[in-house]
């Protein structure tokens, strides 16, 4: 039997979320408690972390995407030996960047903390998954849900974005700093924007699938949100740099382009579940929670957000902890659990292994408890920054007796992470042990 | 909607984004104050800086991580300066690691902080808010 390669995706993206969760949660410690795990030192494990829950994230998007399309849009894929290349593609360079992390030796840009040169071996697997992806939707005849344009977006985007991240490389960019962060986080923002392209256009698919009738991708509403997801991610990203002396045009365009496409997404999902008949919640109860709790973040992280993108709250916020809870706050709280009401439904669905009844029973313990201490993350971590915020800017304190006064905060920040880590152990161990059990199966 | 307006808007949309990146490729972005800063050595200190990964602990202009102090005007700032952050570059704190430099890669690594602090403020902390919500930033004191 030729494996559904699309699982083997998730598998890998399963892996790769627990064992960056690990790693972020070792480096909260170590923030904390100076010569904690000395092993693996903080400047290690943070790049550690990042890389490893940035791939749990494109993984699983991909993974999602290589098993709906044939499966579900009778769109057979052009090519599976490309899908086979991609995914080893992936695998191998992954291993080559966890081992230039322990050897020490990186690149230093935010987000891709590894040394250059590996850029393009990931640049590479991105363009087989985007000549994969368009010989196989461009057979589409008819009128494309949304999530085919956004999954189209999403690739494009992340080729163009991740392109200009390593414009750092020519000297042009490089020596001048102001250009360098402009163009750096202008890039940043994207890349945002291009992997939320990939998380909420599987949203829309998930729950087109879970209703059984295609209007919820092809409303006016879902078209809206698309155009807008495409105006912040090229428009809305300077936030990030609001302090940086760039020409003021650039902030203040960003300030005007505001948080709305979340802003539809949360009224997508609120008609969708409002329209949903009780027995298939029932039939769908896994995948159905993990997407009503994606939109209450959404409207949590959207009242963060919009505060934060005002710059008169921006100017104490910045480089403060409030910055953290926001990017935890939206990859956990909506993107991971869109990815895992998506992964769910995808387990069901390919092992026809049903959960039992413990099973279901230890996934629902780890949903509570990591939306739980999900919430005590941000509270402490928007505590710690505001007051940090307001330390720096009332310039009375050395950093070390701001750092001092915001401790107690971030020690129970690191223990709400070891919260979140139990309760994504608990719900990703049922669906990995299916994977494992489907892949060995002859 | 109909199907023109779309392609209309989806096209308006993309043709923006090329010139509003071609714009900040080159004059959003032409003024840096602190030109008269760059050296050989500058550029071999950011360098540097990228290698050692310095950005996990340590911020410019408020980005980066947050371990230890903003560095952007570390070599102005009231009570530092360069002898102060090149002993830190040399030896390295209890939190901060000795990265063991050679004497080369701390001057290149403070001669490209020198640069840093010359092209403005962070974090910004005189300031005025405006009636919009936006800030018009003066000199830190
Ligand atoms: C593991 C985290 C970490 C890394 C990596 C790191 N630093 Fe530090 N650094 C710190 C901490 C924390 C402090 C504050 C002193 C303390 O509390 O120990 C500091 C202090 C400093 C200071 C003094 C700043 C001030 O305002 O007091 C300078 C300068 C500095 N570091 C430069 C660098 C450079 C350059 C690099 C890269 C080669 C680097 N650091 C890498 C954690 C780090």
């Amino acid at each position: 039997m030729k494996k559904e390669i699309g699982i083997v995706f998730i598998f890998l993206s399963i892996t790769a979320l627990l064992a960056g969760l690990f790693f972020g949660t070792i480096s909260s410690f170590q923030f904390v408690y100076p010569g904690f795990f000395d092993v693996i030192p903080f400047f290690k494990n943070r790049p550690l972390h990042v890389s490893l829950v940035v791939s749990w994230i494109f993984l699983s998007a991909m993974g999602g995407i290589y098993y709906y399309l044939p499966k579900y849009c009778g769109l057979p894929l052009f090519s599976r030996k490309m899908a086979v290349v991609h995914i080893w593609l992936f695998f191998i360079t992954g291993l080559l960047i966890i081992t230039s992390y322990m050897m020490g030796k990186f690149g230093g840009r935010e987000y891709w903390e590894f040394p250059a040169i590996l850029a393009i071996p990931v640049f590479i697997s991105w363009v087989l998954f985007g000549i994969n992806y368009f010989k196989t939707v461009l057979k589409k005849i008819g009128q494309w849900p949304v999530y085919l344009w956004m999954w189209a977006t999403g690739i494009c985007f992340f080729l163009f974005t991740f392109t200009e991240a390593y414009l750092w490389v020519f000297p042009y960019f490089r020596n001048n700093l102001i250009r360098d962060l402009t163009v750096q986080w202008k890039a940043g923002g994207a890349l945002v924007g291009s992997w939320n392209m990939l998380v909420y256009g599987t949203a829309l698919f998930v729950m087109e699938r879970i209703k059984g009738d295609e209007s919820v991708a092809k409303s006016k509403l879902a078209f809206w949100m698309y155009l807008l997801g495409l105006t912040n991610l090229m428009f809305g990203w300077a936030h990030h740099i609001y302090i940086v002396p760039t020409a003021p045009w650039i902030r203040y365009l960003s300030y005007g382009i505001s948080m709305t496409e979340l802003l539809i997404l949360s009224k997508i999902i609120w008609n969708w579940k409002s329209s949903l008949e009780q027995a298939k919640k029932d039939y769908y109860f896994l995948p159905f929670r993990f997407l009503v709790a994606s939109d209450i973040w959404i409207f949590l992280n959207l009242i963060l957000a919009i505060l934060i993108s005002i710059p008169a709250v921006n100017i104490y916020t910045h480089g403060t902890h409030i910055t953290v809870a926001h990017a935890m706050g939206s990859a956990i709280g909506i993107n991971t659990m869109i990815l895992l009401a998506s992964v769910l439904f995808i387990i069901s669905d390919v092992t026809k292994f049903e959960f039992v009844n413990v099973q279901k029973n230890i996934i629902r313990v780890g949903f509570w408890l990591t939306n739980v201490s999900l919430l005590l993350f941000m509270i402490f971590l928007v505590i710690a920054g505001a007051e940090k915020g307001m330390l720096v800017i009332e310039n009375k304190l050395t950093f070390q007796e701001i750092m001092q006064k915001i401790d107690p905060y971030l020690v129970s920040f690191a223990w709400a992470g070891v919260g979140i880590f139990t309760g994504l152990l608990l719900t990703t161990v049922p669906p990995l042990i299916a994977v494992i059990k489907y892949l060995r199966k002859k | 909607m109909s199907i023109l307006l779309k392609r209309f808007l989806f096209w308006g949309l993309i043709s923006l984004f090329i010139i509003n990146s071609i714009v900040i490729y080159t004059s959003g972005t032409e003024n840096d104050p602190a030109k008269a800063y760059i050296t050989e050595e500058s550029k071999a200190g950011k360098l540097l800086f990228q290698e050692y990964n310095c950005i996990s602990c340590h911020q410019i202009y408020g980005l980066g991580g947050y371990m230890g102090p903003d560095l952007t005007n570390v070599i102005s700032e009231r009570g530092k300066g360069e002898l102060y952050a090149k002993s830190f570059i040399q030896s390295g704190t209890q939190r901060m690691p000795n990265f063991h430099l050679s004497e080369n890669d701390v001057n290149a690594l403070t001669s490209y902080l020198k640069y840093v602090d010359k092209t403005g403020f962070s974090p910004v902390k005189n300031f005025e808010i405006k009636f919009d919500g936006t800030i018009m930033q003066k000199a830190n004191l």
